[in-house]
């Protein structure tokens, strides 16, 4: 059992003993926080710092396909280009993962066998996280029998919003231990959360019910990742890690697609929780588009010319 | 039976300070005349420590009065008026003699001064709206302005008009919740020592207006130097001793109303009395976005 | 992999700026040497490096300025207002078109963060012009009565913190209300203003509306006393707000005064307190802390005293002091070498009189004018940091037990411009925010500002308002 499970055995210990807790967390003022989130996005990183962040953010993305018409060559595809990113520049660094769902990480890990590149896995009924437990379980040790590193699962929103604050607290436990060794990444799909005080909440929830990561969304809802939830999850990874030494990471999902975004949410990584996370170990970015931006921005910053869509690979 | 067969039963006058009417703490009196030269009252010649004891009074007071709502302070106002309107002879009777007006002509004027207390008992609730309110700023910010009492007002009378402008300067103060130390016009205080009497009688929270007799100059020096008074109304001071007191008055910037060359006191008031003494305070506090721009509050 | 993430150098670039090497004073629409024949260098705080050498006025420039305003005065307040206003309109646009190169002028002659010139002062500049511009024509319906008159002649004083933003608060309602001004700016920070002489050349604007006067103290002095003046506005210190309430004294000159604070900044226990830790640092950083409304006095509940002051440690480790004109610099240099020896002066009284204090790990550059973000903790009231005004990067950090006690303390100054309160509950802060004596009460925000919110103190921090409806009473003869 992770450690800030038993730290927290007296919080857990009840529906009112969790709910005593999490509703004791500090507030959130919406407006202060996006005023941070956008005052730390005015950062201006440039040259060095750009190259830096290009790279780091690269080496950052869960290379994400999750579509109904997703077969076994699109993932492939996907892996190959995780792989190798930019055939024209062999040191680029490779994305942390592809994310793929249950039944097509065999075809992921196919490609992705022995490389440093993880595969990761939806699980739990993703998108929506509608069905019985031990669907959801099923769901997730398939996923790890296919070869999955990483778990991404979906909290249950309704439970969240009813109040059921131990049976969500259950549910990431007993995920977490289907599991095993790949790494949990509990989505809260902050967008029906709503409120920046149920995301702080939903925070301390997973972290204290195991998970490795904390994720903003799954990409499939109108609001997903944005520079102020993942501002307050990232307070959230850096306030745990104080109390209670355990370190967790952090994945903004869906929405990111140009450098200049995702260079925002590095300097939120930096000033917030600081550089203990700018390492693909601890910070992800969910997306897919993004890479070919990051690419065609560090051709520029290596050629000094624009480039264009016909210089990167459409996967 | 003759009136003139009667030996009249004279007042003592006393000053009004914190609802109570003691003498000048000096034990000094000054003779008051009519306006032909005849003897009326000796009244108490206020000293320095007089004016620091109605400070204390009026401070202690206005947290109080202050704190009061507007209507409170309305009703007590219009209280006031209903108290002074049963009390019409003896107030035409002194105003009579102080300014040398005729019967008909002083009763007038008594009848313009319990107006004037209608008119500034319904101003308590309505200032507010009418010189507050929200302010558009151009961000998620809830920002609203409102008018606050700027705290203690010493006040030097009018010296003509004692009685309608005796009134007129102290009514705005107190109306929006400030607290006054009142020097009555120096040659005519009579009416003001009895305004005193009335005001003690109409639910008026002691120390909420203190009312002085004596030498503007000399009361005036201390109230306009006092680093716990807000403001001074200047109105019944000469164009000399305004400088002199505006000056005083600096060293901790109070705020300072000007005497006018002729005010005309049964004019309409306007609001300049009222504002003088008020200050804005605004209040921002964020109001969090909703929906479709996807900010979460 | 871990390396730390250095942000490169990210200056803006001064080529938009053509500073001339030297100014004239702007008197009548045209540049003219003083009368005296004196000049004063102005230099960039930063690095010492002399930007310009400029005309300094004297008396007989203030009477050569106020008499060409008197004869301005005649026309520009019979224009009709429509017509004011649009002058005003265009001011506020050309303003925003060059916003660019007023934001790195200002930079360069004040010190601050172009981050802060660029997204704070130059913004609020032209808004500050497009608000009172709408007023122009609508005077009868301010709520001052019918047709409510200019006073005259404004001899305006402003001060080296915000130099534009403060020209912007004290021109635009004169100019809407029909006035004609005199205005001097600050001795170290005369060039905006210089600029904006410029920028009311091309707004066509008629000779004489508007006169500047770059100058020290005595031409200051000389303006307020001048008996041509009919109305005197000035933003600075209190001492100096003193001697101008006693040097119009009898007279019929109208006075605002917007002076010093010491604003308390009140945190509750149950406060949002990542938005209160960035709301503290906004209160007393902002503008390097020299402006009159920072939250000086941070007035924390001893009960979470501890979380808070790790969480504001830690976030003051993240703040970037260096090079103003570097996009990602926080904090830039204090305005002038005598600012700086007051802070310091200050600084070392509050360690002198026992209190523990502390800044974060800071490199401050060799040339320059240059102080550390500073906290004070054990600070009380009987503390001179606790009392005095420091006008710059220093936070004093007190504790209170109850509400009660946390507005004794926050009232308990000569001062009362501003003050903060962050708590989450709502009936909390409307108690308190009632019963704070001050003139502009930020709840669960801080150091926000707008053209349209009337802003100015109570007590010894000054009277009168600038700002929204009540900023155009200061103007007008009612």
């Amino acid at each position: 059992m992770p450690h800030s499970a038993t730290a927290f055995a007296d919080v857990t210990a009840s529906d009112s003993t969790l709910r005593r807790f999490l509703h004791g967390l500090p507030g959130v003022d919406a407006v202060g926080l996006e005023a941070r989130a956008a005052s730390l996005g005015t950062r201006s990183i440039k040259t060095t710092a750009k190259a830096y962040a290009i790279d780091l953010a690269i080496s950052m993305i869960d290379l994400t396909t999750l579509e109904g018409a997703d077969t076994p060559g699109k993932v492939r595809a996907l892996a190959g280009k995780a792989l190798n990113p930019d055939p024209t520049d062999r040191a680029t660094p490779r994305t942390a993962a592809v994310c793929v769902y249950p039944d097509m990480v065999a075809a992921a890990k196919a490609v992705l066998a022995g490389s440093d590149v993880k595969v990761a896995s939806v699980a739990t009924a993703f998108p929506a996280g509608r069905a019985a437990l031990d669907v959801k379980l099923a769901d997730t040790r398939d996923a790890v029998a296919a070869g999955a590193d990483e778990i991404d699962m979906v909290i249950d929103r309704g439970a969240f919003l009813a109040g059921d604050y131990l049976k969500v607290y259950e549910e990431i436990r007993a995920v977490k231990e289907a599991s095993g060794a790949a790494r949990l990444k509990v989505i809260f799909e902050t967008g029906e959360l709503s409120t920046y005080d149920n995301i702080r909440r939903a925070s301390w929830l997973g972290m204290i019910a195991g998970a490795d990561f904390i994720k903003t969304s799954t990409g499939k809802v109108g609001v997903n990742a944005t520079p102020a939830n993942t501002l307050l999850m990232l307070e959230a990874v850096r306030d745990f890690r104080a109390q209670t030494g355990v370190q967790v990471g952090v994945k903004p999902a869906g929405g990111i697609r140009t450098t200049k975004d995702a260079v925002k949410f590095l300097v939120l990584v930096n000033e917030t929780a600081g550089e203990d996370w700018l390492d693909n170990h601890w910070f992800r970015f969910g997306a897919s588009s993004l890479l070919n931006d990051l690419l065609m921005q560090r051709q520029k910053l290596a050629t000094g010319r624009y480039s264009g869509p016909d210089y990167v690979t459409v996967d | 039976m003759s009136e003139s067969s009667r030996l009249s039963v004279l007042k003592t006058y006393k000053l009004y300070v914190g609802g109570k009417f003691p003498r000048s703490e000096s034990g000094r009196v000054y003779e008051v005349a009519d306006a032909k030269g005849t003897w009326l009252a000796n009244v108490p010649l206020s000293s320095r420590k007089d004016a620091r004891d109605a400070v204390v009074a009026a401070r202690k007071a206005f947290g109080g009065w202050s704190g009061a709502t507007a209507y409170n302070r309305g009703q007590v106002l219009y209280r006031v008026a209903e108290m002074l309107e049963g009390r019409k002879g003896q107030f035409a009777r002194e105003v009579a003699r102080a300014e040398g007006l005729s019967k008909s002509e002083a009763a007038l004027v008594v009848e313009a001064a319990v107006d004037r207390w209608v008119w500034y008992a319904g101003w308590t609730d309505k200032i507010a709206q009418v010189v507050g309110g929200a302010n558009p700023v151009a961000g998620p910010y809830f920002n609203l302005s409102t008018p606050e009492p700027t705290g203690v007002v010493a006040v030097l009378a009018p010296q003509e008009s004692s009685f309608l402008g005796l009134v007129s300067v102290i009514a705005p103060v107190i109306a929006t919740g400030n607290t006054a130390v009142v020097v009555a016009s120096e040659r005519a205080p009579l009416p003001a020592l009895s305004l005193g009497e009335v005001l003690a009688t109409s639910d008026l929270p002691g120390g909420v207006v203190n009312v002085l007799s004596g030498k503007a100059a000399e009361l005036g020096a201390p109230l306009a130097a006092h680093q716990d008074v807000n403001a001074i109304d200047l109105t019944g001071a000469d164009a000399a001793l305004a400088r002199e007191l505006e000056i005083a008055a600096a060293d901790n910037l109070k705020r300072v109303l000007r005497p006018a060359e002729a005010p005309d006191f049964a004019a309409d008031p306007g609001l300049a009395r009222l504002t003088a003494f008020l200050e804005t305070k605004t209040v921002w506090h964020p109001t969090g976005s909703l929906g479709a721009s996807g900010s979460a509050y | 992999m871990a390396s730390a993430f250095e942000y490169a150098p990210a200056p803006e670039s001064r080529s938009v700026v053509d500073i001339a090497p030297s100014y004239g004073l702007f008197i009548d629409g045209e540049f003219t040497e003083a009368a005296g024949g004196k000049v004063f260098k102005t230099v960039s705080p930063s690095t010492e490096e002399v930007l310009s050498e400029v005309a300094q006025a004297g008396a007989e420039d203030v009477d050569r300025a106020v008499a060409a305003a008197r004869r301005a005065f005649e026309k520009w307040s019979a224009l009709p207002g429509a017509e004011r206003a649009k002058y005003l309109f265009r001011i506020a646009r050309i303003v925003q078109e060059r916003s660019r190169e007023l934001a790195v002028l200002e930079t360069l002659d004040n010190g601050k963060p172009i981050r802060e010139t660029r997204d704070a002062d130059l913004p609020l500049v032209a808004a500050h012009f497009f608000y009172y511009a709408g007023w122009a024509d609508k005077l009868d319906h301010a709520g001052y009565g019918r047709d409510p008159r200019p006073l005259g002649v404004a001899g305006q004083v402003i001060p080296w913190n915000f130099p534009l933003l403060m020209l912007a608060w004290k021109i635009a309602p004169a100019l809407a209300a029909g006035n004609t001004v005199v205005l001097k700016p600050a001795e170290t920070t005369p060039l905006s203003a210089l600029f904006f002489a410029d920028v009311c050349r091309q707004a066509g604007l008629p000779r004489g509306v508007v006169n500047i006067l770059p100058g020290y103290g005595d031409a200051g002095a000389a303006l307020v006393a001048h008996e041509g003046v009919d109305k005197v506005a000035f933003t600075g210190s209190t001492a100096v707000g003193k001697a101008i309430a006693r040097q119009v004294a009898g007279t019929r000159k109208k006075v605002t005064l917007e002076l010093g604070g010491k604003g308390a900044n009140i945190v509750f226990d149950d406060a949002p307190l990542d938005q209160a830790v960035e709301g503290i640092v906004t209160g007393i950083f902002f503008n390097q802390g020299q402006v009159c409304c920072a939250g000086s006095r941070l007035l924390v509940q001893e009960s979470v005293q501890d979380e808070l002051l790790d969480a504001l440690k830690r976030r003051l480790s993240t703040l970037r002091l260096g090079d103003p004109l570097d996009k990602n610099t926080d904090i830039g240099a204090i305005n002038s070498a005598e600012q700086l020896a007051r802070i310091s002066a200050l600084a070392d009284t509050g360690e002198a009189e026992g209190a523990e204090r502390w800044s974060p790990a800071c490199e401050l550059p060799s040339a320059g004018y240059w102080f550390a973000p500073t906290l004070f903790t054990g600070v009380t009231q009987a503390h001179t940091i606790a009392r005095d005004e420091i006008f710059g990067p220093v936070l004093s950090v007190l504790t209170f037990r109850t509400p009660d006690e946390a507005v004794a303390k926050a009232n308990n100054s000569q001062y009362g411009l501003s003050a903060g309160i962050w708590t989450e509950k709502g009936s909390r802060i409307l108690a308190v925010a009632s019963k704070l004596r001050a003139g502009v009460v930020w709840a669960n925000t801080f150091n926000k500002f707008d053209p349209t919110s009337p802003f100015g103190g109570y007590k010894e921090s000054g009277f009168g308002r600038e700002g929204g409806r009540h900023g155009l009473e200061a103007y007008l003869d009612v």
